[in-house]
């Protein structure tokens, strides 16, 4: 069995985030950039299966900038077999367009799983995966926190969804977004690094692929959260009760 | 300009978000509509017929629609919409809505927005980026709008109406593909997480899932919910779906306590909209002062007793 694991290449997840003065985005110039790490989160999973022997290949695949063949090879170095980089200069591309390119890799890969992080950290959206499995017609697992083989072409995966846990099977060929809690990814150990530097990346230009990506949705601006007035510190329980009770009038 | 609001509930009763998400509908044009997919849902439908902007309750009910397979309700959706003029169609922003949306959005080859918290007109929303660190405004030129809605950012709709219900017929037949195995509800007594008006959590602070009691003694006496940081659900001290943050549950209180948590960015996400934010933390330069309208720089464990006594 094969897997793609999709991969996208954001803020790193401690950098404090500032909007650009003309409202036009946040500041990416000399910004930490990693993994989202959802992402993470998938290529870890694939190798796991790898390793146990449900799956023979893990081919990572990402959107973006030249750039993004860092990310690439940030899998790799995990334990990807080898990469894609679909080429784009334009940085905000919408999921439904993000889905399309992917079902076009899909179609030409064939693999047995897709697996992707249930968000991106910089957008937030939460929709990739759900957009792929409709486009592609696959069953979609999102938000697993548990991923199962069984023997007859099935995966038992647990969802964290609000209120429980939901377990549901789906049929292989199938899409897997993953929660935080799936597991713990590793980190890619020096030798792993310098091999994952031999790994073959394909590099294919977004307008190759003969797809309608009009843009659907613009951002118009992109603005500072409103501020949250500045509180104070009590010094001790009497004052925090009798501020919540005659000011916040909560109590 | 019309809508159409994809109804949450659990068969027996209507979720909170559901009606925050009717508001938020309402505020698009006077034409909302809501649809309900599911089995047996006599008593859910009751409480829905009460909600105010409602011009017209759709109901389908169908044993496969018993649980919310994304597949099933997705199909349903649109061969619904297929022969009505809805320009929008809007869903609560849950883990059902979440799943869900997407599908209907790509199956009408629109692009679905994530978890609109302002409606500046009928094609232009505001929508959180960066976890809450930016706030994004974002026009859709696409023919029908499928958005989902941040149900905190909306007060849940008035319930003194009496609407109409119209029983739709379904041939949908099952998706084969994908089959329901299990659901562990993680059962409490407490309000829930999203719609409370006062919230209790706790952090790694807090140890183990054991010394959460601490924190229930208070939760009783204040009628609160509890929740947690990633932290502490991790390690397994409280069930997953108590996480509150980038991640879990976006909440919006009037009072948010929060107990050996740190406040990193992606938790404070999660709880920006409360009104009043508390904090008893013993590390004074811990980031959540920041956020605090009161904070108590103090050992958990000697203060939560003290507290709990207080409030009697
Ligand atoms: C992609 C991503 C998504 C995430 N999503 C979320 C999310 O949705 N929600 C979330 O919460 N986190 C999320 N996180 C994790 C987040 O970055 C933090 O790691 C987490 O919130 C820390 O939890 P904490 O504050 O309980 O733990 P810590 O940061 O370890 O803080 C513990 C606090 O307890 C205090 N403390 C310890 N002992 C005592 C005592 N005896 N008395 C008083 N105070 C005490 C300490 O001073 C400290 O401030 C996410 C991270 C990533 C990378």
């Amino acid at each position: 069995m094969k897997a793609l694991v999709c991969v996208k290449r954001v803020i790193d997840y401690n950098v404090r985030i500032r909007v650009k003065s003309d409202k036009s985005g946040v500041e990416k110039d000399n910004v930490k950039m990693s993994m989202n790490p959802f992402d993470e989160i998938a290529v870890e999973e694939a190798v796991r299966l790898k390793e146990k022997g449900t799956l023979t290949e893990i081919v990572v695949l990402s959107i973006g900038t030249e750039s993004s063949q860092e990310t690439i090879r940030t899998g790799l170095a995990m334990g990807g077999d080898r990469g894609i980089l679909v080429k784009s200069s334009d940085e905000d591309i919408d999921p439904l367009n993000v889905g399309k390119i992917i079902k076009n890799i899909c179609d030409k890969e064939n693999p047995d799983l897709i697996i992707l992080g249930k968000q991106a950290i910089d957008d937030d959206c939460n929709q990739t995966g759900q957009i792929l499995a409709t486009l592609l017609k696959y069953p979609q697992a999102t938000f697993a926190s548990k991923v199962e083989k069984n023997n007859d072409n099935t995966l038992n995966v647990t969802r964290e969804v609000d209120g429980g846990l939901e377990t549901i099977k789906v049929k292989i060929p199938c899409v897997i977004t993953t929660d935080l809690r799936l597991n713990e990814p590793r980190y890619a150990s020096l030798p792993n690094i310098m091999k994952a530097k031999q790994k073959k990346i394909d590099i294919l230009d977004i307008n190759e692929l003969s797809l309608d990506l009009k843009k659907r949705v613009e951002i118009l601006e992109v603005n500072d959260p409103p501020e949250r007035k500045p509180g104070i510190v009590v010094p001790d329980i009497d004052s925090l009760v009798d501020k919540l009770k005659n000011e916040a009038k909560i109590l | 300009m019309k809508t159409l609001v994809i109804v949450e509930h659990n068969n027996d009763s209507i979720k909170q978000t559901t009606y925050s998400t009717v508001t938020a509908a309402s505020k698009i044009s006077e034409d909302v509509y809501a649809l309900i997919l599911g089995h047996n849902l006599d008593t859910a439908v009751d409480e829905l017929k009460k909600c105010d902007h409602l011009k017209k309750i759709y109901l389908v009910d169908k044993e496969i629609l018993s649980k919310p397979i994304a597949e099933n309700f997705c199909d349903e959706i649109v061969k619904f919409l297929k022969d009505k003029d809805f320009t929008h169609v809007f869903t609560p922003s849950s883990t059902f809505g979440k799943n869900l949306s997407p599908k209907i959005a790509t199956e009408l080859d629109v692009q679905q927005i994530s978890d609109i918290i302002n409606i500046i007109d009928d094609n232009t929303f505001e929508r959180p980026i960066y976890a809450g660190n930016a706030i994004a405004k974002v026009k859709s030129n696409d023919s029908i709008k499928v958005v989902t809605v941040r149900s905190t950012c909306f007060e849940p709709c008035k319930l003194d109406s009496q609407v109409e219900v119209e029983n739709m017929s379904s041939e949908l037949s099952k998706n084969e593909l994908v089959n329901f195995v299990n659901y562990d509800e993680s059962k409490s007594d407490r309000p829930e997480l999203t719609s409370a008006k006062i919230i209790i959590s706790g952090g790694r602070g807090l140890q183990n899932g054991e010394n959460f009691k601490l924190l229930e003694g208070i939760a009783d006496k204040l009628g609160a919910a509890m929740g947690a940081s990633r932290a502490a659900v991790d390690a397994g001290f409280v069930p997953n779906d108590w996480q509150v943050g980038q991640t879990g549950k976006i909440v919006a209180p009037d009072l948010y306590i929060a107990v050996g948590i740190s406040g990193a960015i992606q938790h404070i996400a999660g709880i920006k909209d409360s009104k009043f934010i508390v904090c008893i933390n013993k590390d004074e330069e811990a980031p959540i002062f920041k956020f605090s309208d009161f904070g108590l720089v103090a050992d958990l464990f000697e203060a939560l007793p003290v507290l709990e006594k207080k409030l009697q």
